[in-house]
């Protein structure tokens, strides 16, 4: 990047706010909300479950997709289980049933929670769009503090109601300690 | 915002409605104690015995539950405990009463239980077990776990006032120091008693995650009520604007957590004794697999475990106070069914299992049930409803919120 600092220089991916605590973020985030801003993100050093509500965040495809593993795994886990004992390796033990149900569990139990952790995980970082080698944010100096000490608030241009100058008024306006422009 | 200085008292509305509570659980519980009291007379003594210890120990359950809770959240905090504080300790103060119950089950032992019976006295099982199985340590063993849960009921209800008029933090640590060898003592004292006044029903069979299954049980029926009772409050002052949406959540996953541990701790018990399949021991289960209880097994695999882990995967389900509280009496209703299906088939007989309960199933934890709940409704009111004088009680009330 050139050292031009002026606006029309660079291309812009947003504007960044930064606050001192979650409290303030949070607060910030929902004000952005309402506002009527809707491509913006959070940055935290720690999770902040409050930002799904206050983002108005409704993704629950992760749940879902963690069910349908879960269900898939148990019943695959039971259905090899009873495979190997009734088909392929039928074997006579105490003179118990075949399938025997109970001895079963634990193998459908554990398939359960393997595939369902799994999914969740595989499913998580996909939608997350990871693995993401360049994100612009990073072009803000101070932003390293994002996994430290700070919280940051970034709106982006994409956002159809995003105006330069106004939005940078509406983020000075929630009290950040800084506003800053973010190089695409 | 809420804050500390309010005193959360009842509001006049929330107390009417308390005592019409309590009203009719006294009216309900005498009508039906009195009912199971003539079954005495016109079923015989030993199917009144039986259906006694289902609802006394169904019951007694419900307080020495709260009991446990209470010292878990003394112990390690948290804002979920915090809402429930109070009906956990008014829950504790059932117990007074709830430990006198047993004495019926101890004056008339000889016609429940075969071991106290002189009848059986020559059996080489009976004689086998004979030091701990007999009447003299019975009698002491209850008197012993009476001085540990009363004991700690009082100690920390007393406390827990101090705690609050002098707004104290040496009577908290009072309080979280007594609680951490009262988890041991409680565990302990389950465990035992469990045995005592269930397990020994059948003094030929022996478990030993018997004790756990019990005190798991106890807690989820303490649980599922109190979360029921505080469902309940949220649309009354002062709780409907300091309960938030986050706490019943964090309720809910606690119950989720007790509804499968009491699945895996059942679980457990029936794949060692099905893998091992020996004679001492699977009776119990023939028992409880054969003759029409196979249904009653059944039933409870589906709706002590099945439904209600599907239903409490959801979350907006545990958010709702509405919907968290129907699963939570849902889960009283079946917890009972448990504990019948824990006493009865030790009464018949092994070869041709059969399932036979009588009204006084029924009756029993109805009239148990009323009688719990009114002394539960009576202790509610008599405190502010939140531990004021609690060192994160403000913590607790932003739990939820931002800000």
């Amino acid at each position: 990047m050139s050292s031009h600092s002026t606006l029309d220089v660079h291309p812009l991916y947003g504007i960044m706010a930064e606050f001192a605590t979650a409290g303030e973020l949070v607060a910030a985030a929902r004000k952005t909300h309402e506002a009527g801003f809707r491509k913006f993100d959070a940055y935290t050093p720690v999770p902040l479950h409050e930002l799904d509500d206050a983002m108005d965040l409704h993704d629950n495809r992760v749940s879902l997709f963690t069910l349908i593993g879960a269900i898939l795994g148990g019943s695959g886990g039971f259905t090899l289980a009873s495979w190997i004992s009734a088909k392929a390796l039928p074997l006579n033990i105490g003179g118990r049933p075949l399938i025997s149900i109970p001895m079963f569990i634990p193998v459908t139990f554990e398939c359960t929670i393997l595939i369902a952790g799994l999914t969740a995980a595989i499913s998580m970082i996909m939608l997350n769009g990871l693995p993401l080698p360049y994100h612009p944010v990073f072009n803000v100096e101070r932003f390293g503090a994002a996994s430290k000490s700070k919280f940051f608030l970034c709106i982006e241009t994409d956002d159809p109601k995003f105006d330069h100058a106004a939005t940078v008024k509406f983020l000075e306006s929630l009290n950040p300690e800084e506003v800053a422009e973010v190089a695409r | 915002m809420t804050t500390t200085e309010q005193s959360y008292a009842m509001s006049p509305q929330l107390a009417d409605t308390v005592k019409k509570y309590q009203q009719t659980s006294a009216f309900v519980g005498l009508v039906f104690l009195a009912l199971t009291i003539s079954g005495y007379f016109f079923v015989g003594a030993q199917q009144f015995l039986r259906a006694y210890l289902v609802g006394c120990f169904f019951w007694f359950g419900a307080g020495i539950g709260c009991l446990g809770l209470l010292m878990v959240h003394l112990v390690t905090g948290g804002a979920w405990g915090m809402m429930i504080r109070r009906p956990l300790e008014a829950g504790t103060k059932t117990l007074y009463v709830m430990w006198l119950a047993f004495l019926p089950l101890l004056l008339m032992a000889p016609k429940l239980y075969l071991w106290a019976d002189p009848a059986h006295a020559a059996d080489k099982i009976v004689q086998a077990k004979a030091l701990y199985l007999n009447m003299p340590f019975f009698w002491l063993r209850w008197v012993i776990y009476g001085a540990v849960w009363l004991g700690l009921t009082t100690l920390l209800n007393k406390w827990s006032k101090l705690e609050d008029e002098t707004k104290s933090t040496d009577y908290s640590k009072k309080l979280e120091a007594l609680s951490a060898p009262g988890i041991v003592a409680f565990f302990l004292t389950i465990t035992f008693a469990s045995v005592d006044f269930l397990m020994s029903l059948d003094p030929t069979w022996a478990s030993t995650i018997y004790g756990f299954m019990q005190a798991v049980g106890a807690g989820l029926t303490a649980l599922a009520l109190i979360i029921a009772v505080l469902a309940m409050m949220t649309k009354y002052a002062p709780m409907d604007h300091a309960v938030t949406k986050k706490h019943l959540h964090d309720l809910g996953k606690l119950m989720f957590a007790f509804v499968m541990l009491w699945a895996y701790l059942n679980f457990s018990q029936l794949l060692i004794i099905w893998s091992g399949n020996l004679p001492q021991e699977i009776t119990w289960y023939i028992r409880r697999l054969n003759g029409g209880w196979e249904w009653v097994s059944l039933s409870l695999l589906l709706l002590h475990f099945a439904l209600p882990f599907a239903l409490l995967l959801s979350q907006s389900l545990k958010r709702n106070a509405n919907t968290i509280s129907r699963i939570a009496i849902f889960i009283v209703c079946i917890r009972v069914v448990d504990l019948i299906w824990l006493v009865e088939p030790n009464f018949t007989s092994v070869d041709h299992p059969l399932l036979a309960i009588s009204w006084l199933d029924l009756t029993a934890p109805i009239g148990f049930g009323g009688l719990w709940l009114a002394l539960f409704f009576r202790a509610l009111p008599e405190r502010p409803l939140l531990p004021l004088g609690a060192p994160d009680l403000q913590k607790a009330l932003n739990h939820g919120r931002d800000h």
